[in-house]
C-alpha cells in the first residue's frame, strides 16, 4: 500500500470561522427602543466583521483560542492518503469532520495550510444538489450530472447506467415533483455514485432509501474500493468505519489527535470520554437551569466510595447524582433519570419512588438524590444519562437535561463478571449476571434404552 | 481512466487578488448550459401564456407609457411616434432590468447549492443574465412587428446591433457582479433593489429622448452606461444617426464597473459560504 502513489496530502490545515457577536438581552422597553434604534450601525458593524480575518490569519492555530466571536474548527491538520486507501474519519459533533470534507470539496477555502489532491474529487455530501422540481427526471440528470463536474459528454455515456440504477425508466419524462421521494433520492444518489472520480467523499448518506436500495450503495461503494479508488468515509456508524476502512483518523475539537488502523482509532474514540463530561456542577444559581420551584446545581456519575467516575469496571454499581436547590416549598418532586447507550437507544429511565422523599411536600434547601445502577446491569461502553425533575401536583418538569454526563463501563473477565473466562464477543444492550442453572436429569445410558 | 494523468489541484488559502480563472469557467461550460436551460424552462412552468408573457411583459410597459407620456405628456421625440420610440428602448430595458434584478439575487437565492458543491462562483450570477436572453430575443419580434407596421427599414445601422447587444448584456452581468456578492453579505440589497430599477428607468433615455436635456449636461448624464445603450439601440433600429458623444463614455463606464465587479466578486468569493 505504501507504494501506491499520493492521493491527498494536506499540511497544516487550519480553519477559522467568524460567528458574529451574538445580540444582546436587554431588560427594558427602553434599552429595547434604543437598540433598534442603533440597530443598523451595530448590524453593519456585526456583518462587516464577518469579513475580518487578517489578525486571525496571522494567528497560531496550534494556541488560538476560540473566542466568542470566532472558531477554530480545524488546528493544524495534516495527513497523506495513498490511492487505493478508504480512510474513515470519525469524531464527535463539532469536531471538524464537516468543515475538513468542505474544505477538500473546495466548498470552503481552508484558513492556513495547503491540501494538494492528485485526480478529481466529488462527494455524496450533495446528493440531490440542484435537482429542480419542475424538470423532468432526464433533465434533472443532466444537470445534476454536470453540478457534480461531469461533461455533457459523459452524462450522455453514463445515462442510461443511472437510470437502471435508481429503477426509473419509465418516468425519465415526468417532472420530478411528480417522483415519490424515494425515486427522487434514488435517481439523485445514482447520479452522484456513477461520477467515477479517483477520490471519492462519503458523507453517511447511506442512511438514505429503503434497505434494499442501502445494500446497493454499499454494494456500489465497495466496488468503488476495489476498483482503486480512494474513499474518505465520515460516519457515526462505527461497525461500518470498521468494515469498509483501510484506515482511520480521529479528530477531536480540530485537530487530529490518532491516525491509524480502523480498529484502534474506532476504540480510541468509544473510550475517550471527550465531550460529555461524568460531572457538571452549575455553580452560579442565576445560570442554573430549572423553573420557579426548583434549580439544578451538579449532576454527577460516583463510584460507591463517593468519588465522580467517568469509568467503571463493569461489576461495579454506578451511581447516578443530582444536586438541586428547591426554592419554593410545598411541592412533592420526583427526580428522573434516563441513561442511553452510544447509539441513543434508550435502555431505562428511573423515577424516585421507593423512600419518603417520594410522596413528601419538600421544604427549600438543598437536596442531593442518587440512584444506584446494579454492577453486571450494563454492557460494556460508553453509556449517557439525562435529568430531570419533575413537580407532580403541576406535572411540570422543573428541568430537564438531556445527556448531560457520560460514563464508560470498562469490559472485565474472570470472577463475578457475565463474561467469566469467555473472550470472545458478547452481544447485548446490557448484560446481566444471570445465575444459570444446568443439572443431569437421566444418564446416557436410560436415554439410549428409552 | 487514466490515472496516472490524474490532474492535480491544489487548495490552498486565497490571496488578497485573485484574477478570474477563465479555463475552469470553459471546463464547466456544460454545466453554465444547463443551469441557463433549467432557468429559461423553470420560468414560465404552470403558466397558461407561457412565453407569450415574454411579449405581453414589455408589450404592457408600452400601451402604458404610450398612454401617459405619449397622448398625455406629450414628450418630444424627435419626430418619432411614441410607440415606435419607446418599444425599442423598453424591450432592451426589460432584459437589464430583469437580468439585474435576477443577477443580484442569484447567490442568495441558491445559497443551498452554494455551500453544498463547488463550482466557479462567477456562473452564479451569469446565468441569469444570460437565461433573460431568450425573453429578449422573443420580445425583439414585437420591434420587428412594430418597424414593420411604421415601415422602418433600420438600414446599415443594423450592423451595430450586435455590439449594442454585447454591451447590453454587459450591463447586467457587471451590475450583478457587485450586486450579488454584497447581497450576500448585506440582505439589504434585496429591499433597495426595486428603487435602483425605478431610478434607472428615470435616469435612462426610455420615455424621453436624450436630446431634451440641455447640452452642458450631456457628459455627465452619458456617463450612465444605460444612456448609451438605449440611444445605442434606438439608433441602429430605427435608422437614425448614432450619437457616439452619447455612447463612447457610458461604454467606459461599463467596461470599469464590469472589471471592478469582477474583482470584488473574487475578494468576496472566499467567504461567501462562511456566511450565509
Amino acid at each position: 500500500m505504501d507504494s501506491a502513489p499520493i492521493a491527498v496530502r494536506a499540511e497544516g490545515v487550519s480553519k477559522v470561522y467568524r460567528i458574529g457577536l451574538k445580540e444582546r438581552a436587554h431588560d427594558s422597553l427602553a434599552a429595547a427602543a434604543l437598540e433598534l434604534l442603533t440597530s443598523p450601525v451595530r448590524n453593519y458593524r456585526k456583518y462587516r466583521s464577518l469579513y475580518r480575518f487578517k489578525d486571525l490569519e496571522r494567528a497560531d492555530p496550534e494556541t488560538a483560542p476560540s473566542t466568542p466571536d470566532t472558531i477554530w474548527a480545524l488546528r493544524n491538520v495534516g495527513f497523506e492518503l495513498r490511492q487505493g486507501e478508504v480512510l474513515g474519519i470519525v469524531g464527535r459533533n463539532g469536531a471538524g469532520k464537516s468543515t475538513l470534507l468542505k474544505i477538500l470539496t473546495r466548498i470552503t477555502p481552508p484558513t492556513r495550510g495547503r491540501i494538494e489532491i492528485h485526480g478529481r474529487v466529488s462527494s455524496l455530501l450533495e446528493v440531490g444538489t440542484g435537482f429542480h422540481r419542475e424538470l423532468t427526471g432526464r433533465e434533472n440528470v443532466y444537470l445534476n450530472g454536470t453540478i457534480l463536474g461531469m461533461s455533457k459528454k459523459e452524462v450522455d455515456r453514463k445515462f442510461d447506467e443511472i437510470v437502471e440504477f435508481a429503477g426509473v425508466e419509465k418516468f425519465l419524462d415526468t417532472p420530478v415533483k411528480r417522483y415519490s421521494s424515494g425515486m427522487s433520492v434514488r435517481l439523485a444518489f445514482a447520479v452522484a455514485a456513477h461520477l467515477e472520480p479517483e477520490i471519492l467523499i462519503v458523507d453517511e448518506v447511506l442512511a438514505v432509501g429503503d434497505a434494499a436500495f442501502q445494500k446497493k450503495c454499499i454494494r456500489k461503494m465497495q466496488d468503488v474500493g476495489r476498483s482503486g479508488r480512494t474513499i474518505l468515509f465520515v460516519s457515526h456508524n462505527m461497525p461500518a468505519v470498521k468494515m469498509l476502512c483501510t484506515r482511520a483518523i480521529l479528530l477531536d475539537e480540530g485537530r487530529l489527535v490518532m491516525d491509524g488502523p480502523p480498529h484502534d482509532v474506532v476504540s480510541a474514540y468509544m473510550t475517550t470520554d471527550v465531550g460529555v463530561p461524568a460531572e457538571r456542577v452549575w455553580p452560579d444559581p442565576a445560570l442554573a437551569p430549572g423553573r420557579r420551584v426548583a434549580k439544578l446545581r451538579a449532576i454527577r456519575v460516583i463510584r460507591r466510595d463517593g468519588a465522580v467516575a467517568s469509568a467503571v469496571d463493569i461489576r461495579d454499581d454506578v451511581g447516578l447524582q443530582l444536586e438541586y436547590d428547591v426554592e419554593e416549598p410545598g411541592h412533592v418532586l420526583m427526580p428522573q433519570f434516563y441513561v442511553y447507550n452510544d447509539e441513543g437507544l434508550l435502555l431505562f429511565a428511573s423515577y424516585e419512588q421507593q423512600n419518603a422523599w417520594a410522596q413528601r411536600p419538600r421544604p427549600q434547601g438543598r437536596y442531593m438524590s442518587t440512584a444506584w445502577i446494579p454492577g453486571n446491569l450494563l454492557s460494556a461502553g460508553m453509556f449517557y444519562v439525562s435529568c430531570a425533575l419533575l413537580s407532580r401536583s403541576t406535572s411540570v418538569s422543573q428541568f430537564y437535561e438531556q445527556q448531560a454526563v457520560a460514563f464508560l463501563v470498562t469490559d472485565n473477565m474472570g470472577e463475578g463478571t457475565a463474561r467469566g473466562d469467555w473472550a470472545g464477543s458478547y452481544r447485548g444492550v446490557v448484560r446481566p449476571l444471570l445465575s444459570w442453572e444446568t443439572e443431569r436429569v437421566e444418564s446416557s445410558r436410560k436415554l439410549h434404552s428409552a | 481512466m487514466e490515472r496516472g494523468a490524474a490532474a492535480i489541484t491544489v487548495i490552498r488559502p486565497p490571496a488578497a487578488f485573485e484574477a478570474i480563472d477563465v479555463g475552469e469557467l470553459v471546463r464547466y461550460r456544460d454545466l453554465l448550459y444547463f443551469l441557463v436551460w433549467r432557468d429559461i424552462k423553470v420560468l414560465y412552468a404552470q403558466t397558461v401564456l407561457g412565453f407569450a408573457w415574454a411579449i405581453l411583459n414589455p408589450l404592457i410597459q408600452i400601451a402604458i407609457f404610450t398612454v401617459i407620456f405619449g397622448r398625455i405628456a406629450r414628450i418630444d421625440t424627435d419626430g418619432i411616434p411614441y410607440i415606435l420610440f419607446v418599444t425599442v428602448a423598453i424591450v432592451p430595458w426589460t432584459y437589464m432590468s430583469e437580468a439585474m434584478t435576477a443577477s443580484s439575487q442569484s447567490l442568495v437565492t441558491e445559497q443551498n447549492m452554494l455551500g453544498k458543491v463547488y463550482f466557479p462562483r462567477l456562473i452564479y450570477p451569469l446565468t441569469p443574465v444570460i437565461a433573460k436572453l431568450v425573453d429578449f430575443f422573443i420580445a425583439l419580434l414585437l420591434v420587428g412587428g412594430v418597424l414593420v407596421y411604421y415601415a422602418v427599414a433600420p438600414g446599415w445601422n443594423l450592423l451595430w446591433l450586435p455590439v449594442f447587444v454585447l454591451w447590453m448584456v454587459a450591463i447586467p452581468a457587471a451590475i450583478g457582479l457587485w450586486l450579488s456578492a454584497l447581497a450576500i453579505r448585506f440582505r439589504d440589497v434585496k429591499f433597495a433593489m426595486p428603487f435602483v430599477i425605478r431610478m434607472l428607468l428615470y435616469t435612462a433615455p426610455i420615455l424621453y429622448s436624450a436630446s431634451a436635456l440641455p447640452e452642458q449636461y450631456r457628459l455627465i448624464y452619458s456617463l450612465n452606461p444605460l444612456v448609451g445603450v438605449i440611444e445605442g439601440m434606438r439608433a441602429a433600429l430605427l435608422g437614425v444617426p448614432i450619437p457616439w458623444e452619447y455612447i463612447l463614455p457610458g461604454a467606459a463606464v461599463a467596461l470599469l464597473l464590469l472589471a471592478g465587479g469582477a474583482v470584488y466578486f473574487r475578494k468576496m468569493e472566499r467567504v461567501f459560504v462562511d456566511v450565509i
